[in-house]
Formats: structure tokens, C-alpha cells, sequence
């Protein structure tokens, strides 16, 4: 560990993980369809620690006969906040997403465990660049990360740039889109978009998955050491981190979250 | 569906993890005993087995980490780590602190 | 911590109608589907390398390549089959070659005979059990599902197939069985899962009774 890294007192940085971590049924406060596939849920957790960007909850749904099934969830909201927030992308054959999205109303009660996660967080103390990589529903916690940096003290704020690439179907499956425009302001936050299957016909910009020369020309050079976080479905992470370390990036500058097949 | 298209990561066991070591160990430093690589635990191969966790090294596919849970005990079998570095605190101050 | 558990309204999950016929053990779910869970990254061994072997504990052993094996008398087993994780699946259809031929076969060549066996597969899987629970048609070296070649994910080009017990006795990607004296826990075993693992009896974990 280098000598010159700033110690930050404790007490100055909110605990990212509390001693014990219990069940609690969370309230539903309200649900927003972000795309047709993707809901945000509105969740009121009792006697909630507070949250990091980029940390989870678990997710546990019990059925009258004790059938139970689990899933893991990133959180969306900034750690400013007090309600929290859950995107969820509705898998065709899944078990679980399909009830989050299409079932669950306000009011109801869901089983959540969190937070969790100490490995893929990010905190402005940790400082940039910041290069965030997405796949479809893996903007989910990376939007945590960049509500957060939107809501820093200004200073610490324009330390910071960040540039998000993120790969997309449609123009339709990218959540957040409004936000995304909004929050838009380079070169201090810069988002770039590609989409895989179907672009809108004005469209200049990217149209393929995303690969070695995209990467290269979105992020910054390795000599700038950015904090990367590549966050959807696996194949897409584990082709994007390959590919960032091909490009000359420190591995361990590179985190990353697996959410599994897509839909 | 490939196999592999399904894992996921170490990230994926935490709330498991933290019920075994009562602290976050997705940040804490594993060295794999098959080849020696270092890695965060977040970044191990989760397989999401349903029988058990089970956290495989990026590199060699040996299972660095396995948990299983049955009448009210955890079994684990760590004979895959080496080494273990668990960082004291998760303060984002420290996210980044590497051996 | 919640008392009473929290029941999710209106949650099913993916589980279908109990079919008629059929029984399931204690404490399962049917399903339609057939989930692909695995330990590990999918094997994939070219036939020309593969081999099935059975070795006693004194390094005598019978091997068959897979021309050999394919040239053995096929069987077209339609069993039902129970995973651990609560799924059961009813009416599954599989080819292959049943153990005890194959013990029949080892035996002759010398292969000595004693009670436990040991699983071990391409990956590094294990998985031990009784070897009177692969005897007298309840076992086979599978090759073939639902009237195809078994699919890599599924365990292909060949798995243990033992229906009786828990499926994760049926070991995917099976090389060989080795036959011991005592009985050897394997991969999940290590971990405190059923030595022998009969659904009906619900002997998910050791000391289950």
C-alpha cells in the first residue's frame, strides 16, 4: 500500500457495511417503467445502513409451500438518498425478474438483504478518472456511481471526469435515457452509446457491440490509470475486461460484476 | 446456453459471505494455491451451482472457495487459497488498497 | 429478523402442475425445464481422447474407448430424476450403456470387485457411491438425451446416469469409476452432502438418516 495515500478519519466516510446483515421486508413505494424489459422499484428498507455505488441487495421471494428462490440486484440510487432504488430487467425464462417486474405492485412487501459488496464500489474519495462500462441492465449500479458523482461538492466534482460507454439494444432498452442526456456535460461526464441491434435512422454514432477500437477511442490511455467498472451480462464483462487489459490497463484497475445470461 | 454465459462472480456470493465471515470479503486479496495468481474475491467465477458456492480462479478454473450450508452449519473448504488479505474496513478510502 | 416468513404474494416460480402418475420424493417441486447447473467451466474433450475406464484399488483396470463403448449393447432408460435443489423432472429419455455391463466386463479382465465407488470426471468432478446402487439395472454410462447426442451442458459426450439417487451422483462428464474399499466422499460429499443420497428417503446431507 503506497505511503502517500490521504487517510480519511472514519467517521468522515459512512460505514459501506454494517456488523450484521438481516432480512428485512422492504416496502414497495412505487415502480417505474423504465423500458419495456426494465422496471425501477422504489423500495423502503427499515432501518436501512445506507449504501455505496455499486453494491447489491439480495433479493428473496417465499411462496405459500416454502418454495423460495433468490437473486442478487444492484442498487441504482446515490448513497444521498434515502429510499432505494432497484432496476430490474425482465429475463423471458427467469424465475424471479419476471415477478419484480410484472407482478409486484406498491404496497407489497419484498425480502431484501444488503448491502453487500465491497470489491466493485466507488466512492468520489477514491477519486478518477472514471471509464463505466455497460451492458443493458449493468448500468444499474454504474448509475449509482454517477448519481453520486453528480451530487459531490462541485470541486471534488470537476477532479473527476467520468465517461460511460454503454452497449444497448435499441435506443428503447437504454434506461435512464433522460437522466443520461441531463447528466451529460463534457468533458467533465461524457456518455457514449452503441446500440447492437436496431439504431434510430438519424443515428451517427456506434452501431456494433462494444470492442477493442470503441474502447479505445471512449477511454482515456492506461497512463491516465482510470478506476474502470464494467458491469452486464457476462459475456459482454468478460469480453470488455479482456479487452481493457489488452489495451494496457492495470488488471486490478479493472472491476467487475457478472449479471449472467441475458434475456 | 453455454455454460460459461451463466456464471457469474464473487460478487454474486457476498451476502453469503458476509453470513459466514461477518464482514465483506468480496474486496478481500485470495491467492489461488493452483497457480499463484492474486485476485479480489469479487472477481472469482461464480457458478451459481444451487448445491453449494462455489468460486473458481479466473485463471485455472480451480475452486478457490467452497461453501456449503445444510442443518443450521456452514461447510467451507479453503484449500484453494493460500493466502487471504481481508482488508479491516470497506471506507472507500480503502477500496483500492492492494499488498 | 422475521418470525413468521415472509410470504411473497403472489410468487410461484417456475414450477409446473404435478403431473399425474408420477411420484415425487419428499420435499420436491416438478418442472418442465431441465436447468443446467454446473461446479465448473464445461469440459470439452475431443472422442478421439476420451476413454472410460474402471479401476480397482490394486491399479488393475478395464478401458474402453469410445468406439468400444458405443459398441456395446444400448439401452433407451425413460426415468424420472430429482436434483437436490428440489427440481424433479418426470419422463426423461437417455442412451447408453448400462454399469452393469461394464462391471461384467471389468470383472472378467480381472477388475476387482469391493463395495464403494468413486466417480471422476473431465473438470475434476467426483462423486462416490454404493456400488450396489449402480448393480442391477439402475445405472449407465449415457451418451444420449431426448433422442439426441447429450449436450456439453448437460454433461456430454457421456455422464453417469443413476436415477434412483440424487442427480448430482450422476456425475456429467464421467471418465471412469474407481472401485474402493471404503467409501471416498467426492466433490459435494467433501462438503457435508448424502454418501449414498436416496430422494425417497431424504438423505440430502450427511447424517441425514
Amino acid at each position: 500500500m503506497s505511503s502517500d495515500i490521504e487517510v480519511i478519519p472514519e467517521a468522515a466516510v459512512p460505514a459501506a457495511v454494517p456488523a450484521r446483515l438481516e432480512w428485512r421486508v422492504a416496502r414497495v413505494l412505487s415502480v417505474h417503467d423504465e423500458t419495456p424489459r426494465a422496471r425501477t422499484l422504489m423500495l423502503d428498507v427499515p432501518q436501512w445502513p445506507g449504501h455505496q455505488a455499486g453494491q447489491h441487495v439480495d433479493v428473496r421471494l417465499r411462496a405459500e409451500d416454502g418454495y423460495q428462490a433468490q437473486r442478487s440486484y444492484s442498487i441504482a440510487s446515490p448513497l444521498e438518498g434515502a429510499t432505494v432504488a432497484l432496476t430490474v430487467e425482465r429475463l423471458d425464462d427467469g424465475e424471479v425478474s419476471p415477478y419484480l417486474v410484472d407482478e409486484l405492485r406498491p404496497g407489497d412487501g419484498l425480502e431484501v438483504r444488503g448491502p453487500i459488496g465491497g470489491y466493485f464500489v466507488w466512492h468520489v474519495l477514491v477519486g478518477g478518472p472514471l471509464l463505466l462500462v455497460a451492458g443493458g441492465s449493468g448500468i444499474a449500479p454504474l448509475m449509482a456511481m454517477l448519481r453520486h458523482h453528480a451530487r459531490a461538492d462541485g470541486a471534488v466534482r470537476a477532479a473527476i471526469p467520468v465517461r460511460l460507454l454503454y452497449s444497448a439494444r435499441t435506443r428503447d432498452d437504454v434506461i435512464y435515457r433522460t437522466e443520461l442526456e441531463q447528466l451529460t456535460n463534457p468533458p467533465l461526464v461524457d456518455v457514449t452509446l452503441t446500440f447492437t441491434r436496431e439504431s434510430p435512422p438519424t443515428w451517427t454514432g456506434y452501431r456494433r457491440r462494444i470492442d477493442n477500437e470503441m474502447l479505445e477511442a471512449v477511454s482515456w490511455p492506461p497512463s491516465a490509470a482510470p478506476h474502470a467498472y464494467v458491469c452486464g451480462p457476462t459475456s459482454l464483462v468478460e469480453a470488455v475486461a479482456t479487452s481493457l487489459v489488452e489495451l494496457g490497463h492495470t488488471p486490478s484497475g479493472v472491476r467487475t460484476e457478472r449479471f449472467g445470461p441475458t434475456g | 446456453m453455454q455454460i460459461e454465459e451463466m456464471r457469474l462472480d464473487g460478487n454474486a456470493a457476498g451476502g453469503v459471505l458476509r453470513d459466514v465471515f461477518a464482514h465483506d470479503m468480496t474486496a478481500a486479496i485470495a491467492t489461488c494455491e493452483g497457480c499463484g495468481k492474486m485476485g479480489p474475491i469479487g472477481a472469482l467465477l461464480d457458478y451459481a451451482h444451487g448445491m453449494g458456492v462455489v468460486l473458481r480462479c479466473p485463471t485455472c478454473d480451480m475452486p478457490v472457495l467452497r461453501i456449503a450450508r445444510m442443518h443450521g452449519q456452514f461447510r467451507l473448504d479453503l484449500s484453494g487459497i493460500r493466502w487471504l488479505t481481508i482488508p479491516e474496513s470497506t471506507s472507500p478510502d480503502r477500496t483500492d488498497a492492494m499488498t | 429478523m422475521t418470525e413468521r416468513p415472509f410470504i411473497a404474494r403472489g410468487f410461484r416460480g417456475r414450477r409446473s402442475e404435478s403431473a399425474e402418475g408420477h411420484r415425487l420424493p419428499p420435499g420436491q417441486h416438478e418442472t418442465e425445464d431441465f436447468p443446467v447447473l454446473s461446479a465448473g467451466p464445461t469440459p470439452r474433450t475431443p472422442l478421439e481422447g476420451w476413454d472410460f475406464t474402471i479401476r480397482d484399488s490394486d491399479g488393475r483396470s478395464a478401458r474402453w474407448s469410445w468406439d468400444e463403448l458405443q459398441a456395446l449393447p444400448h439401452e433407451t432408460p425413460t426415468v424420472d430424476i430429482h436434483c437436490v435443489t428440489k427440481w424433479s423432472k418426470f419422463g426423461t429419455r437417455w442412451e447408453g450403456v448400462s454399469v452393469d455391463t461394464l462391471l461384467a466386463a471389468a470383472a472378467s479382465q480381472g477388475v476387482g470387485s469391493a463395495p464403494f465407488l468413486l466417480a471422476f470426471c473431465d473438470g475434476g468432478y467426483t462423486t462416490n457411491l454404493p456400488v450396489a446402487d449402480v448393480m442391477g439395472g439402475k445405472a449407465w454410462v449415457a451418451f444420449g438425451y431426448d433422442g439426441a447426442a447429450l449436450p456439453p451442458e448437460h454433461g456430454g459426450p457421456a455422464r453417469l446416469l443413476v436415477p434412483h439417487l440424487y442427480f448430482w451422483k450422476s456425475a456429467k462428464w464421467v471418465r471412469g469409476l474407481r472401485i474402493l474399499p471404503s467409501d471416498s466422499p467426492g466433490f459435494w460429499e467433501q462438503l457435508g452432502y448424502h454418501n449414498r443420497g436416496d430422494p425417497w428417503r431424504e438423505q440430502r446431507y450427511r447424517g441425514d438418516p
